[in-house]
């Protein structure tokens, strides 16, 4: 078996990779299963299909798949323009961080406003913590994937000495939370179990494909990741291109944030994600780094985590199976994108 | 004891793991490929270096599955950037990710489990005087030697490489699995030394911080040692200043090593001759022979 390269790129083949990846994801999960003792079949369709039957638990993949897809849709344009941000999960928690600063400077602050100042926080946190890395990169050529890497540590950390410190909700028994957000300090529900967040999320994935689909900048996006050459020589900044996208990729990162601890959190604690910044890699990625394709990305991303809670309440299989899936799915779809531009011939080169 | 007496101990058994991933991922790099998975490597290496030794009470068996399980996680790398051509980058993130997920389900059953501990002389393991071995063998092997000259041959200009009758993806494969072996036995360091037990998550960052070592090591082994002794240093007097309660508070010091990474970084990086003159120029590449 050997690889050989088409003549062009496959267009079908794009199109039909992630679905291909799926189906062999699907195959592994069902040899785990096995593995672990279960009917795969039916481990299967809990896995997959029964969290899809009930209204509930759609409500619940929708509002899972907003940070999701908004943090994913960021890592997608900057993955296109070849600037690795992996801190996204940093950058959540630094735009966690500042939106929560509003509610506990402020607890008595009540209006549509202080909502919206959360938001604005949280897009900044992001930015900041994005702007660091881009700032060093540019300036010291220091490698952004591992300083942005650092930054999430560094923003742990700082989440985890504020609620166990000077943030801590004095009413709250020891506890290392901050007060809990109410009225105008949470995001107002669409229907019992939907969040605006929800919204915020999809329109802003729509609005990036729009910008990099028919914009200059979008166009100057993908030059500078197709050719690094081409793009200086009409006259785009390297520099200018890798802070954009880190710090778009970082404000929508801190948006999630923002809007995590202000609806399904509800208050600052040491953890406020189970690790949505970094499956959001692989979101951006089953998603053909193309906002509008990492909102379905994103949906079957935040489908493996109610997929992963429901077979450990109804099968007894550990939820860490979740991040198994999640590595297990990134493997294929890569080693399912080499088809785009090779295909596999049999025997001796010609 | 004495802490000034085992303070030097301590900062070796810290360093070891460091040390080790980073001189396995120099030598990948050094033949072009940047592994990003050390992480997921190295944590598959610490629950099966774990497991290997709670199973068969014998750490030593611990060891050898903690080197089985980063070379065989380091073969999925290779088999994806190598012979499937993917993107390096994303392929190492995705082995890192798959890594953290897979030794989270399989160490379920090991969690709060007692560890085994590798036997040590006069607070010593055997691991450290190796660790010391194995930097000057690497350092002799890539610069003094024809393998080391072929290695860095494939991993400078891999077209040249390939044109002088060098199997390119060959060597690389090789180099891989050295990478893959000394993050796994890094791991099972971790497991079987540095804290003997089996956490989710334990190796903290630490497969990064080695990456990070081996940017601002410039790719040469004595760096590379000097570079981990140093941030062992700092992880265990972040250790050692929390213990006295100097009032500084605890997240402060645990960031230490994070923070020393960028800055190491920065001020390496900054040195582009320096840096120029050492990165393998084909770092990153895939290669497809063109016949």
């Amino acid at each position: 078996m050997r690889l050989e390269k088409r003549a062009e790129r496959s267009d079908a083949m794009a199109l039909a990779s992630p679905f291909l990846a799926l189906v062999l994801t699907v195959i592994t999960a069902a040899i785990i299963f096995l593995i672990h003792g279960d009917n795969p079949f039916h481990a299967l369709y809990v896995y997959f299909i029964e969290p899809l039957t009930a209204l509930w638990s759609v409500e619940q993949l929708l509002v899972k798949a907003a940070p999701l897809v908004l943090i994913g849709a960021g890592l997608a344009v900057a993955y296109r323009a070849n600037v690795w941000n992996i801190g996204a999960e940093g950058q959540l928690t630094l735009g966690a961080i500042l939106a929560g600063m509003i509610p506990v400077m402020f607890p008595g602050w009540q209006s549509p406003l202080t909502l919206i100042m959360m938001m604005l926080m949280g897009i900044l946190g992001g930015m900041i913590w994005g702007a660091i890395p881009a700032t060093l990169r540019n300036r010291f050529n220091a490698n952004e994937i591992l300083t942005s890497l650092m930054l999430v540590y560094v923003a742990q950390l700082l989440l985890d000495w504020l609620v166990r410190g000077p943030w801590r909700d004095p009413q709250g028994f020891n506890f290392p939370k901050s007060i809990t957000f109410t009225d105008w300090q949470l995001l107002p529900y669409l229907t019992s179990g939907i969040h605006l967040g929800v919204v915020i999320a999809l329109l802003a994935a729509l609005a990036l494909g729009f910008v990099m689909a028919r914009t200059v900048k979008g166009f100057e996006i993908t030059v500078a990741g197709l050719s690094p050459r081409a793009a200086r020589f009409s006259g785009f900044s390297e520099k200018r291109t890798i802070l954009f996208c880190m710090m778009l990729s970082g404000g929508l990162a801190g948006l999630a944030g923002a809007i995590e601890i202000s609806s399904v959190v509800g208050q600052l604690q040491p953890q406020i994600s189970p690790g949505y910044g970094f499956a959001a890699i692989i979101v951006a990625f089953l998603g053909r780094l193309n906002p509008v394709g990492v909102i379905f990305a994103g949906l079957l991303l935040a489908l493996s985590y109610i997929g992963g809670e429901a077979v450990q309440t109804a099968l007894q299989i550990p939820d860490k199976i979740t991040r198994v899936i999640q590595g297990v799915l990134l493997f294929y779809v890569l080693a399912c994108d080499t088809l785009i531009l090779y295909r596999i011939t049999s025997g001796k080169s010609a | 004891m004495d802490l000034l007496l085992t303070l030097p101990i301590i900062i070796m058994t810290a360093a070891t793991p460091l040390l080790l991933a980073a001189l396995g991922e120099a030598v990948a790099e050094r033949s072009g490929v940047l592994n990003l998975g050390v992480e997921g490597m190295m944590v598959m290496g610490a629950v099966a270096g774990f497991g290997g030794a709670f199973l068969t009470g014998n750490p030593w068996v611990g060891i050898l599955a903690a080197i089985v399980a980063g070379v065989l996680m380091s073969l999925l790398f290779g088999f994806l950037s190598l012979t499937l051509l993917t993107n390096q980058v994303a392929t190492g993130l995705a082995l890192t990710l798959l890594g953290l997920g897979l030794s989270a389900l399989v160490g379920e059953a090991f969690v709060g489990q007692p560890g085994v501990r590798l036997p040590t002389v006069g607070g010593i393991d055997p691991l450290i005087p190796f660790s010391f071995i194995l930097t000057t063998v690497v350092g002799y092997v890539l610069f003094r030697t024809k393998t080391g000259l072929i290695i860095r041959a494939v991993g400078n200009s891999h077209a040249a490489a390939h044109a002088l009758g060098y199997r390119v993806i060959m060597v690389r494969y090789l180099c891989v699995m050295f990478g893959g072996a000394c993050a796994g036995l890094a791991g099972g360091y971790l497991s079987l030394v540095y804290t003997p037990q089996w956490v989710e998550n334990m190796t903290a960052g630490r497969g990064w911080i080695a990456l990070a070592l081996v940017v601002f090591a410039s790719w040469l082994p004595l760096r590379i040692l000097a570079g981990a002794y140093l941030f062992g240093t700092i992880s265990i007097l972040s250790f050692v200043m929390q213990a006295q309660g100097l009032g500084i508070p605890s997240q402060f010091l645990s960031s230490l090593p994070y923070l020393g990474t960028i800055l190491a970084l920065v001020v390496i990086s900054g040195n582009k001759a320096l840096t120029r003159r050492n990165t393998p120029a084909s770092l990153g590449q895939p290669f497809v022979p063109d016949r």
